[in-house]
C-alpha cells in the first residue's frame, strides 16, 4: 500500500488525526489556534508575526505602522444590519483599531463566481466604498479573480489595511496586569445571531441587526481619555470568552467576569437558548474589549459611553494575579464557571 | 425572558438551596438521568452550591453518547457514498467511529449536512430526487415523534429516495439495567423532563416500586433541578420511593398521546446495543415492518458492519455514574473535544464534554 510505504520512509510531524482541513480549522477556536501554531507560524517565522496580534506592527523609519489582512466568506452576503462589502472594510478597520492605529489605506481582493449577478456586485462595492469613506481611509488597490460556476460560493472578499499607530499608545494582549479592569463596548453576540437568523430563517430574531460597524470613533475616545490602556481586542470568531482566554494566557494573568454585568440583548439570549449556543462565544463585528488600569476604569467607561454607539458599554470584570490563564465567570446565581476557548465550530461562515 | 429568568432567579435558587440544606440530614447520592440536566448542573455550578451531603452523579441520558459504535461506522459508510446526502444533528458529526468521524467524511468530500429538524431532510429529499437522502435518527423518546413524522411524511409523498438510520433508545429499560446492577449505588433519580413530555411518567412507577427509589420528573433550568433534588431528598429522608412530578409546566402523567400514536405508527420496540453499556433488551426503536423500505441499513446493505469498542475509553463507566469524567486518567490528556476517545467528550449532552467546557479540569490533576 502506498500509504504504508510512505509512512516508513518519512517521519511526519505530529498533526491532527484528520488528514483534511475541517470547518473548525477556521472557526476561531482551539483547532484554528493549533493550525496557526503548527502550520503557519513555523513556515513564516518572524518576530512581527510571532506577536499574533489582530495585526502586525512594522517599523518604518521613525514610525510604527500596523498592517492587517482579513478574508470574508460570510453567508448570506446580505444580512440584517450589513453585507459582506461593508463587513470587509469594518473588519479590517477594526483590526487596525485594535493595534491602536488609525487607518491609512485599504486593499480589496475579490474572488467572484461566474454567473454572480452584476447588480449585487455593484451594491457590495458601493457598500464597501461607503464604509471606507465612513472610516476615513480609501481603497487604493485591488484585484479581481473569477472562478468557474460551482467552484466558489457567490463572492469572497479579502481586504488588507495599513494604519499609523498612535505614538502615545502601546497595546498588546501580553500587557494585561493584575488590578486592570475589563470593558466591553456594547452587547455581545448580535452579529453571529443576526447572520444565523438570516441564514436559517429563524423568525423570532428578525428585528435583530448585526453590530457590524467601525469602532474607530469609540477607540479614539477611549485612548484620548486613557492612553495607557493595556489591551484592545475585538471579540470576533470565538466571541468574548475566547478573546479573554487568549488575553489571560498571553499576559499570564487571570480574569474574573461578572455574568450579570455582561450586556446581551434579549433576542440574542433567546436565540442562544433555543439553538444551544452560549452568547459569550458568539461573534461580534462592531464591539471591542479594552483592558485598562483599574484606577482609569471609570474614565474609560465614561469616554466610550459619551458616544451614541458606546452607550451600552459596561465594565464586566477585573484582571487578577493568581491562576494565570484562567477566565472565571461569576454566574448570576452566585456559582463560578471557568471559561475556555471555543472548542469546535460553533457557527461556520459568520464573517 | 419568560420561562427562563424566573427559573434562574438568584433569590429563588438560594431559597431552594436552603430547603435542601435543612432537609438533608444524611448523605444521599442522586442521579440526574438526562445529559441536558448534567450540562445545566455544570454550567450553572449547581454542584458547587449544593451541600456536601448531596452528591449528583451523571446518568446515561445522552443519546449521541450511547449510539452504538457499529451504527457510527454504518453512518460513515453510507455518508461516504457519492450518491448520498447524509443529514444529521450537529454533534453527531464529531463522534468518533472506529476509523473516522462524519466530519472527516465531510472534509474528504462526502455530502454531510447539519439539519435542525428531520423535516429539513425530507425537504432535501423532495428537492434532490436524483440523490439518496439519509437522516440519522438519533435520540430518546423525545425526538422520536418528529422522526416518526418525517418517515410518515416521506411515505405519504412517495419519497423513495429518503431513508433513516435509526438509533433510537428508550429511557426506562436503561434505568432498569442500571438499578439492577449491584455496582451502581444510586439512591434517587431525577427523571428526564423532556422525555416525559412525550411519554408521561407512568412507566417509571414500576421502577420506583421494584427498586425502592424515588424518581422525580425534573426540568432543566437551575431552579427546576434544585426542585427535583429537594423532592428526591425529602422522599429519601422519610423513606419514601414514589414518582413525583416537579416539571408540571411541561409534563403530564400520560404524556403527549398524539406523539405516542405517531411513534406507534412508525416504530416498533427492539433490542439495542448501547455504546459503553452493551445490549439492553427492548431498549430501542426500529422501523415497524410496514416502513422497512425507509430503513437505511437495508437500503445500503450495511447491517453487516460491526465494531469493537476501544478499551481505552471509559465512557461506559461515566454513563452509569460510576466514574466522574474528570477522574478518568485520559480526561483532558489524551481525550479532549478535538481528539475524543468517546462520544461523551463531544456530544452537547455528554458528561465529559460538560466537565471539559465548564472548566472542571483541575480535579483531574
Amino acid at each position: 500500500m502506498a500509504q504504508a510505504s510512505e509512512a516508513l520512509l518519512s517521519c511526519p510531524a505530529p498533526i491532527d488525526h484528520s488528514d483534511f482541513v475541517q470547518l473548525a480549522h477556521g472557526g476561531g477556536g482551539r483547532k484554528m489556534a493549533r493550525l496557526i501554531e503548527t502550520v503557519l507560524v513555523p513556515a513564516f517565522s518572524n518576530p512581527a508575526l510571532a506577536a499574533l496580534g489582530d495585526g502586525a506592527i512594522v517599523h518604518v523609519g521613525t514610525e510604527d505602522l500596523a498592517f492587517t489582512t482579513d478574508t470574508f466568506v460570510v453567508k448570506p452576503l446580505f444580512f440584517p444590519g450589513g453585507d459582506i462589502g461593508s463587513l470587509a472594510i469594518h473588519g479590517t478597520a477594526n483590526d487596525l483599531a485594535m493595534c491602536g492605529a488609525e487607518p491609512i489605506a485599504f486593499s480589496a481582493g475579490f474572488v467572484v463566481e461566474e454567473g454572480f449577478p452584476m447588480e449585487q456586485l455593484h451594491r457590495l462595492v458601493a457598500s464597501m466604498a461607503l464604509a471606507a469613506a465612513h472610516v476615513g481611509a480609501p481603497v487604493v488597490t485591488g484585484d479581481t479573480k473569477v472562478v468557474d460556476k460551482g467552484k466558489g460560493d457567490g463572492i469572497f472578499i479579502n481586504t488588507s489595511g495599513i494604519g499609523r499607530v498612535r505614538p502615545d499608545v502601546r497595546v498588546g494582549p501580553q500587557r494585561a496586569r493584575p488590578g486592570d479592569a475589563v470593558l466591553v463596548s456594547g452587547p455581545v453576540g448580535d452579529h453571529g445571531i443576526a447572520v444565523m437568523a438570516a441564514r436559517e430563517g429563524i423568525e423570532f430574531a428578525t428585528d435583530l441587526q448585526s453590530d457590524s460597524a467601525p469602532v474607530l470613533d469609540l477607540v479614539r475616545a477611549l485612548l484620548d481619555a486613557v492612553p495607557d490602556a493595556h489591551v484592545l481586542r475585538d471579540p470576533t470568531r470565538g466571541g468574548l470568552a475566547t478573546a479573554l482566554v487568549e488575553i489571560a494566557s498571553a499576559s499570564r494573568t487571570a480574569i474574573r467576569l461578572d455574568e450579570a454585568a455582561i450586556p446581551v440583548r434579549p433576542e440574542v439570549r433567546g436565540a442562544c437558548e433555543l439553538l444551544g449556543f452560549d452568547p459569550l462565544y458568539v461573534a461580534c463585528e462592531g464591539r471591542f474589549l479594552a483592558i485598562v488600569p483599574g484606577e482609569r476604569a471609570e474614565a474609560a467607561l465614561a469616554a466610550v459611553q459619551s458616544l451614541p454607539s458606546g452607550r451600552e458599554a459596561r465594565l464586566i470584570g477585573t484582571v487578577v494575579g493568581n491562576d494565570p490563564g484562567h477566565v472565571v465567570l461569576r454566574t448570576q446565581i452566585g456559582s463560578h464557571r471557568l471559561l475556555d476557548r471555543l472548542s469546535g465550530e460553533q457557527l461556520p461562515r459568520i464573517c | 425572558m419568560r420561562f427562563v429568568d424566573e427559573y434562574r432567579d438568584p433569590g429563588a435558587v438560594q431559597r431552594a438551596l436552603a430547603d435542601i440544606r435543612a432537609l438533608a440530614r444524611r448523605p444521599w447520592t442522586l442521579m440526574e438521568v438526562c445529559g441536558g440536566q448534567t450540562h445545566s448542573i455544570l454550567k450553572f455550578g449547581l454542584d458547587e452550591l449544593l451541600p456536601e451531603r448531596v452528591t449528583l452523579v451523571h446518568g446515561p441520558g445522552c443519546p449521541v453518547c450511547v449510539t452504538g459504535l457499529e451504527l457510527i461506522d454504518r453512518a460513515v459508510a453510507i455518508a461516504a457514498r457519492p450518491d448520498v446526502i447524509f443529514c444529521s444533528f450537529g454533534d453527531m458529526l464529531r463522534v468518533p467511529g472506529s476509523s473516522r468521524d462524519l466530519l472527516a467524511v465531510k472534509a474528504a468530500g462526502g455530502d454531510v449536512r447539519i439539519v435542525y429538524s428531520p423535516l429539513d431532510a425530507v425537504r432535501l429529499a423532495r428537492r434532490h430526487r436524483d440523490r439518496k437522502v439519509v437522516f440519522f435518527a438519533v435520540g430518546f423518546e423525545t425526538t422520536a415523534p418528529a422522526n416518526a413524522m418525517a418517515v410518515h411524511r416521506a411515505a405519504v409523498e412517495g419519497l423513495d429516495n429518503f431513508s433513516v438510520l435509526v438509533a433510537h433508545v428508550l429511557v426506562p429499560p436503561a434505568l432498569e439495567a442500571l438499578l439492577s446492577d449491584p455496582d451502581v449505588r444510586v439512591q434517587g433519580l431525577l427523571a428526564p423532563g423532556h422525555v416525559c413530555v412525550v411519554t408521561g411518567y407512568r412507566a417509571y412507577e414500576g421502577l420506583a416500586r421494584r427498586y425502592h427509589v424515588p424518581i422525580v420528573v425534573t426540568g432543566f433550568e437551575p431552579l427546576d433541578i434544585l426542585r427535583g433534588v429537594r423532592a428526591a431528598v425529602a422522599q429519601l429522608e422519610r423513606g419514601a420511593a414514589a414518582v413525583e412530578n416537579e416539571y408540571p409546566r411541561a409534563v403530564h402523567a400520560d404524556g403527549n398521546l398524539e406523539a405516542q400514536r405517531m411513534i406507534g405508527e412508525v416504530f416498533a420496540v427492539t433490542d439495542r446495543s448501547w455504546r459503553g453499556l452493551g445490549v439492553i433488551p427492548r431498549s430501542g426503536y426500529a422501523l415497524a415492518p410496514r416502513y422497512a423500505r425507509f430503513d437505511a441499513e437495508r437500503v445500503f446493505g450495511v447491517q453487516g458492519v460491526t465494531a469493537v469498542e476501544p478499551a481505552e475509553c471509559r465512557a461506559g463507566l461515566v454513563l452509569q455514574g460510576r466514574l466522574r469524567p474528570n477522574a478518568c486518567p485520559e480526561f483532558g490528556a489524551r481525550c479532549s473535544p478535538e481528539h475524543p476517545l468517546g462520544a461523551t467528550m463531544v456530544s452537547a449532552e455528554g458528561a465529559c464534554a460538560a466537565y471539559f467546557h465548564y472548566g472542571r479540569v483541575a480535579a483531574a490533576r
